[in-house]
C-alpha cells in the first residue's frame, strides 16, 4: 500500500509546525538586560461569550503592570504579565493552572472570572502556595462561607485564595432589604432557574424578605433555555405578588419580564448580577422599565478613586470595556506588586518568595480603585459593597450603593 | 375556570410550535426511517434567516405586513438551504450504511449548524428579534382568556400550515408518492417514483414548516438564540413520538398535548413536583404511560412490519 502523495508532504510539515510551536511556547525566564523579570499571571476568559469580560481582567493586570514598571516600583525587577484562557471551563482551568504555578518565574495570579473555574484552579495554586486573587468570584464556597448559612464554622478551603469582591450569600439579603425596606413592598414572588447561582441567590433573598416582615410567595422554578413563560406568569398573575425576585441570568429574566408585562402583571423584576446586563434590557426592551438588579461593588464611574484609572486604561487604549471587572483586576494585580515590593527587597526568592507573597496579600491594606484593599482571615474583602440598579429609560442606573454589614 | 381556559390557550399555542417542528421529524422519519437530530436547528435556522432578511436586506421603513412575508420567505429559503445540502451530503450518501451512522451523522451536522450560526454571529447570544407584531396587545378570546396578538398568528400560522401539509401529502401526485415511498421504498421506485426526489420533497416541507415556526418562535419572545434548537428539537421529537412517529396527524396532535401537559403541571401539579422546572418531567411521564399502552404512538403505524 503506498502512501497518498499529500500524505508525504503534509505530515512532515504539521510535525515541523508543531516542533516550532512548542519551541514558541516556552517562556523567557531569568534575566533580560541585567534586570529580573517576574511574571504576574492571569487566567480568564479570552475567546468565547465571555471574551470581553476576560479581556477587561487581563487589561487591567497589563495596566498595572505597566505602572509599576514605569514607576520602577520594584527595583531591579521587570514585571511581565502571561495571560492564560480559562475559556470560562473549570478543565481548561485547571490544566493553565498546574503551567502557571510550573513557571518559576509567576510570583501571583490573577483571576479567574468564574467562580466554577475558581474551584478548580485555587486548589492548584494553594498546593504551591501560590497567591490567587479574584477580581470576581462571588461563589460563597470559595472562602467556605457556605458553612456560616449551614449554621457551622467557617474554614477557609484554599490558603493562598482571595478575593476583592463581595460574595452571593450577601447578595440576596441586600437586594431583600431595598425591596422590603426602601420600596415597602409586601407580597413578593420568587422564582429561580435551579442552578447552583440562582438557587442559592433566590434563597437567600426569601429568607431576608421573610425576616423584613414580607409575605413570600411559595417558590416557583423554571428551566434554564425556557422561552415560553406564559404558563407560570398566569399562574403568578392569579396570586396578585407586588414583586418578582428571579434568582438566575438574564436570558431567561428578559423574556418572564417581557411576558409579564405584556400579559398585564405590571410589577418589577428584580435580579442579582446575572440579570444585570445590557442585553437584559435589549431583549427586553421598553418592559425591563422600573426593574432592578443588584451588582457587586460599586459603579466604576460614580467612584472618585476611579478617575484616575479610568483615564488610564482609556489612554492606554483597549478594545474592550474596563467593566465590570477590569478595576479590581487592577487592584488584585496592585496587591501582588505591593506584596512583591516588600517581601523582594528581603531578598527572597523561589518558593520562599511566593510564600512571603501569600503572607504579605493577607495583610494588605491600601486605598484601591474600587475601595479599600484589605482581606479577612478567610481571603475574603472586608469592603463588601452592592449596589441596586433600576432600569430607567432602558439603561441600569444605579439606584443605592452601600456596604453591607 | 377562567384560569383553567387561560392556561389552556398558553398550552394551544406551545403545542402549535411543537407541532410544527414535529412534521419535519415525523416526516423524514416515515419516509427513510432517519431520525433526523438536526432538525430541530434547522427551525434555529429559520429563525436567524428571517433575523438576517429583516436587518440586512429590508430597507428601512418597509411595512410590516410585506416585511413579515419576506422574512417568512428569507427563513424558509434559509432552512431549506440547509436542510437540502444535509441530505445530499451528509445522508444521502449513508442510504444504505447501518441505521446507527445517520443517526451520528445528524447529531454531527446539529453541532455544526448551531456553532456555524454561534460563529457568524460572533458570540453573544440570544440575539434580539425585531417586534414587529406588538406583543403586548391582547386579544380577548371571551370569559378574561386573552391571547397575545403574535401568539395568535403563531397559531393560526400553524394549524394553516398544517392543513396545507396534509392536503399536499393526501391529494397532490408528489404527496401520493411520498406515501408509496414511506410505504416500500423499493416497489415505489418500480412503479416509476424518483425516491431520491421524494426524499428531498420530505426535508424541505419539513423545513419550510420548521421555519413558520422559528420566525413565529422570534416574533413572540423578541429573540432568537443558536442554541434555541437543541431544545425545541427534543420536545418537538417527542411530540413526534408520542403521536406516533411516522404518522402526520398524530405529530401535530403529540405537540398539543405535550403542550398542554406541559402547561397544566406548572398550574396543578402537587407541591414538591410542580413549577415550571417539573412541567417536563411531566411530559415525559405522559410519553413514557402511552408508550407502555401504544407502542406505536396515539396515531402509529404498524412499522416493525417493514424489513
Amino acid at each position: 500500500m503506498h502512501t497518498p502523495r499529500i500524505a508525504r508532504v503534509a505530515v512532515p510539515i504539521i510535525i515541523g509546525a508543531l516542533a516550532l510551536s512548542a519551541c514558541g511556547n516556552k517562556k523567557e525566564n531569568g534575566s533580560s538586560g541585567g534586570n529580573k523579570t517576574l511574571t504576574i499571571g492571569v487566567v480568564a476568559p479570552l475567546s468565547g461569550d465571555l471574551s470581553a469580560v476576560g479581556n477587561g481582567i487581563k487589561n487591567g493586570v497589563d495596566l498595572a503592570i505597566k505602572q509599576a514598571n514605569a514607576a520602577k516600583t520594584i527595583k531591579g525587577v521587570t514585571l511581565v504579565m502571561d495571560a492564560q484562557d480559562d475559556t470560562a471551563k473549570a478543565d481548561v482551568g485547571a490544566q493553565v493552572a498546574a503551567k502557571l504555578v510550573a513557571e518559576s518565574s509567576v510570583v501571583g495570579v490573577v483571576g479567574p472570572l468564574n467562580s466554577s473555574v475558581a474551584k478548580s484552579v485555587a486548589p492548584v495554586m494553594a498546593q504551591a502556595d501560590l497567591a490567587l486573587i479574584s477580581p470576581s468570584n462571588s461563589g460563597v464556597d470559595l472562602t467556605g462561607r457556605d458553612a456560616l448559612a449551614a449554621g457551622k464554622t467557617q474554614v477557609r478551603p484554599y490558603k493562598s485564595y482571595f478575593r476583592v469582591c463581595a460574595t452571593d450569600d450577601i447578595q440576596g439579603p441586600f437586594g431583600a432589604d431595598y425591596a422590603v425596606k426602601d420600596l415597602g413592598k409586601k407580597k413578593i414572588a420568587i422564582v429561580h432557574d435551579k442552578k447552583a447561582y440562582g438557587q442559592g441567590l433566590a434563597t437567600a433573598f426569601a429568607a431576608q424578605a421573610k425576616k423584613d416582615g414580607a409575605t413570600v410567595l411559595p417558590t416557583e422554578t423554571i428551566n434554564p433555555g425556557d422561552k415560553d413563560f406564559s404558563a407560570l406568569i398566569t399562574k403568578l398573575k392569579s396570586e396578585s405578588p407586588d414583586y418578582l425576585f428571579y434568582g438566575g441570568e438574564y436570558p431567561e429574566a428578559s423574556l418572564i419580564t417581557k411576558q409579564m408585562k405584556a400579559a398585564g402583571l405590571n410589577i418589577p423584576l428584580a435580579g442579582g448580577d446575572g440579570v444585570d446586563a445590557a442585553d437584559y434590557i435589549k431583549i427586553a426592551g421598553s418592559a425591563a422599565n422600573g426593574d432592578y438588579a443588584t451588582a457587586l461593588g460599586a459603579p466604576t464611574d460614580k467612584l472618585d478613586s476611579a478617575k484616575q484609572f479610568l483615564a488610564d486604561y482609556k489612554a492606554a487604549g483597549y478594545s474592550d470595556p474596563a467593566d465590570p471587572y477590569g478595576a479590581a483586576a487592577f487592584d488584585a494585580a496592585n496587591a501582588i506588586i505591593k506584596a512583591l515590593a516588600k517581601s523582594y527587597g528581603e531578598g527572597k526568592s523561589g518558593q520562599a518568595l511566593r510564600d512571603e507573597i501569600v503572607k504579605e496579600v493577607q495583610d494588605s491594606d491600601f486605598a484601591g480603585v474600587t475601595g479599600q484593599i484589605s482581606f479577612d482571615q478567610f481571603g475574603d474583602t472586608n469592603n463588601k459593597v452592592l449596589t441596586v440598579y433600576k432600569v430607567e429609560n432602558g439603561a441600569f442606573v444605579p439606584a443605592k450603593t452601600d456596604s453591607f454589614k | 375556570m377562567q384560569l383553567f381556559l387561560q392556561q389552556l390557550v398558553n398550552g394551544i399555542v406551545l403545542g402549535a410550535t411543537y407541532g410544527l417542528v414535529a412534521l419535519g421529524y415525523t416526516m423524514v422519519y416515515g419516509i427513510v426511517q432517519l431520525i433526523n437530530f438536526a432538525h430541530g436547528e434547522i427551525y434555529m435556522l429559520g429563525g436567524f434567516g428571517a433575523l438576517f432578511t429583516y436587518t440586512v436586506l429590508l430597507p428601512a421603513g418597509t411595512p410590516t405586513g410585506v416585511a413579515l412575508v419576506l422574512m417568512l420567505l428569507g427563513g424558509m429559503v434559509v432552512s431549506i438551504t440547509a436542510a437540502v445540502v444535509m441530505e445530499r451530503f451528509a445522508y444521502r450518501p449513508l442510504r444504505g450504511a447501518p441505521r446507527l451512522a445517520p443517526l451520528i451523522t445528524a447529531l454531527g451536522v446539529s453541532i455544526f449548524l448551531q456553532e456555524l450560526v454561534r460563529n457568524f454571529y460572533t458570540a453573544k447570544s440570544p440575539r434580539p428579534f425585531p417586534q414587529l407584531i406588538d406583543p403586548t396587545y391582547q386579544v380577548q378570546l371571551g370569559g378574561g382568556v386573552t391571547i397575545s396578538l403574535p401568539k395568535l398568528v403563531t397559531v393560526t400560522a400553524a394549524v394553516l400550515g398544517m392543513v396545507a401539509l396534509s392536503s399536499f401529502v393526501r391529494k397532490s401526485r408528489t404527496g401520493r408518492a411520498m406515501q408509496a415511498t414511506a410505504q416500500d421504498p423499493d416497489t415505489a421506485r418500480l412503479m416509476g417514483i424518483d425516491t431520491d426526489r421524494i426524499i428531498v420533497t420530505a426535508f424541505v416541507l419539513g423545513a419550510a414548516l420548521a421555519a413558520i415556526s422559528g420566525l413565529s418562535n422570534g416574533l413572540q419572545f423578541g429573540q432568537v438564540d443558536p442554541r434555541m434548537g437543541a431544545l425545541t428539537g427534543v420536545k418537538a421529537f417527542t411530540a413526534a413520538v408520542l403521536g406516533g412517529i411516522g404518522n402526520i396527524s398524530g405529530a401535530v396532535l403529540g405537540g398539543f398535548i405535550l403542550g398542554i401537559v406541559e402547561v397544566m403541571a406548572t398550574q396543578y401539579a402537587p407541591s414538591p413536583l410542580s413549577g415550571g422546572a417539573w412541567a417536563q418531567a411531566w411530559g415525559f411521564v405522559v410519553l413514557i404511560l402511552v408508550l407502555v399502552f401504544r407502542p406505536y404512538g396515539l396515531l402509529g403505524e404498524r412499522v416493525a412490519a417493514r424489513a
